[in-house]
C-alpha cells in the first residue's frame, strides 16, 4: 500500500498511542484502494439500529472500497449485528461511554493500524455519504491536516432551533477569534483527518466528552491546519440533540471553561 | 469552650481516628485515603484538647467564638478531602476510559484472528469485512 507523501514524524505524542512494531498490521490490514493512501471511516453509534443500516448502505454507495469502523458505544438495541450485517466492522465498548470516548476509539484505533486519513461521521444519516469522496479530496492537499464539514458554508439549508443555532454561532465566533480564521461549524461531527492530526485525536489532548470549539482550538494551537468545506446536512427530526435540557447547560459551561483552559495550557506546536 | 461540646468533641475525633486506623487495618481503606481523614481527625483532637492551642487559632483566625474555630477547621478539612476525592475520580474516570478503548479494540482484534485461524482463505480475501 502507499503512504501518503507527508510522513509522519515521530514524537513522543506518536509513541504513546501507537503500537510498536504491530504484527498484526501485515493480515490485519490491507489497502483499501490500491494507489491510495489507507483510509478509514469511523462512526459512533449508540442505539442507532433503525438508522445505521441506512447509513453504511449509503457510504458503501457513495464511496465504496473504504472500510468502515462502527464503534457501537455500549447499546441496548441491534446496533452490532445489523452494522456488522451491512459489512462494517465492529468495536463494541462494555458500556455506554459517551460520543467522544466512542470516536476517539476509532481515532486509536486507526492510529495504531496507521491509517493515513481518518473520516469521521454521525450513524443518525445526518451527513451526507456523497461529500465523503470530497473530504478526502480535500484533506489529501498540502498544508491541510483537518477538514470539518460546514452545514453553514454553503446555502444554509440546515434548520435547527434557535437555542443551538445561537450555540454555534458563538462558539464559531470565538473558535474563529483564537484561530484567526474562520470557523462556521465547530460541532460538525463531520470531518475528515489525516496523519499527524489523527495521533492527536488519538492522544491525551483530546476531550473525552465531546469535542467541539475547544478541539479545534486546540488543533491550531498545536499547529495543524484546520479547513472547512460546505457539507449537507440532513436534520435527524426524531432524534434529540445530545445536548438537550439540563446537558445544554452543562454544555455552555463546560464549552467555555475548556476553551478558556485550553487557551491557557502550553500545547508545543509541531 | 463549654466542657460538654469539648468533650463531644473528644470523643468524635477519638473515634473517627481509631475507626479508620481499624478500616485500614482490615483493608477496607487504602492507606492513601485514610491520609486525609487521620490528619483531620488528629488536628481537630489537638484543637479540642488544648484550650490554649484552640485560643492561639481562632485569634489567629479572628474568630470570636471557640466553636465556631472547631466548625471553620472541620469544614475546611472536609473541603480539602473532597477536593481529593474529585481529583481522583477523575484520575479513576480517565484510566477507566483508556481501559474500555482498549478492551473495545482488542476485541475486534481478536474476533478478526479467531476469523483469520478458521478461515485462512480470508488473508486473500477482498469483501470489506476482511480489510482491517
Amino acid at each position: 500500500m502507499k503512504t501518503l507523501s507527508y510522513q509522519a514524524t515521530q514524537s513522543s505524542l506518536q509513541q504513546a498511542v501507537i503500537l510498536e512494531n504491530d504484527e498484526l498490521e501485515t493480515t490485519f490490514v490491507k489497502g483499501p484502494l490500491k494507489g491510495h493512501p489507507k483510509t478509514l471511516i469511523i462512526i459512533p453509534a449508540y442505539n442507532e439500529e433503525n438508522n445505521i443500516g441506512a447509513v453504511l448502505e449509503a457510504i458503501q454507495q457513495k464511496a465504496p472500497g473504504i472500510p468502515i469502523l462502527v464503534i457501537n458505544d455500549g447499546s441496548a438495541d441491534n446496533t452490532e449485528s445489523v452494522a456488522r450485517s451491512h459489512g462494517a466492522n465492529v468495536i463494541s465498548l462494555p458500556y455506554n461511554s459517551g460520543y467522544g470516548v466512542a470516536l476517539q476509539t476509532g481515532f486509536i484505533f486507526a492510529s495504531r493500524k496507521n491509517f493515513s486519513i481518518v473520516i469521521q461521521m454521525d450513524s443518525d444519516g445526518q451527513h451526507d455519504p456523497k461529500n465523503v469522496l470530497e473530504l478526502i479530496k480535500e484533506v489529501q492537499k498540502d498544508n491541510v491536516d483537518v477538514v470539518i464539514g460546514s452545514r453553514y458554508l454553503n446555502s444554509n439549508s440546515y434548520k435547527t432551533s434557535f437555542a443551538r443555532y445561537a450555540g454555534i454561532y458563538i462558539f464559531g465566533k470565538i473558535a474563529s477569534l483564537f484561530c484567526g480564521q474562520k470557523v462556521t461549524d465547530p460541532t460538525s461531527g463531520f470531518q475528515a483527518l489525516k496523519g499527524k492530526a489523527i495521533h492527536f485525536a488519538a492522544s491525551d489532548h483530546y476531550p473525552p466528552d465531546y469535542p467541539d470549539a475547544d478541539f479545534i482550538i486546540l488543533m491550531h494551537r498545536y499547529g495543524l491546519k484546520v479547513k472547512e468545506i460546505p457539507v449537507t446536512m440532513h436534520a435527524s427530526p426524531d432524534k434529540v440533540s445530545m445536548h438537550h435540557g439540563h446537558k445544554t447547560i452543562y454544555y455552555i459551561f463546560k464549552m467555555f471553561l475548556s476553551i478558556f483552559v485550553t487557551v491557557l495550557r502550553n500545547v508545543s506546536k509541531r | 469552650m463549654p466542657p460538654k461540646i469539648q468533650i463531644i468533641s473528644i470523643l468524635i475525633c477519638i473515634f473517627l481516628v481509631a475507626y479508620v486506623f481499624e478500616l485500614v487495618r482490615r483493608k477496607h481503606l487504602s492507606e492513601e485515603y485514610s491520609m486525609g481523614w487521620l490528619v483531620t481527625g488528629t488536628s481537630m483532637l489537638a484543637l479540642s484538647v488544648s484550650e490554649g492551642l484552640l485560643k492561639w487559632v481562632s485569634e489567629l483566625v479572628g474568630a470570636t467564638l471557640f466553636t465556631s474555630t472547631l466548625f471553620f477547621f472541620g469544614l475546611l478539612f472536609l473541603m480539602v478531602i473532597c477536593l481529593h476525592f474529585s481529583i481522583r475520580i477523575s484520575a479513576l474516570t480517565n484510566q477507566v476510559r483508556k481501559l474500555t478503548q482498549s478492551i473495545g479494540i482488542l476485541d475486534l482484534e481478536k474476533k478478526t484472528l479467531e476469523r483469520q485461524i478458521k478461515h485462512p482463505s480470508w488473508q486473500s480475501g477482498s469483501s470489506n469485512l476482511e480489510q482491517l
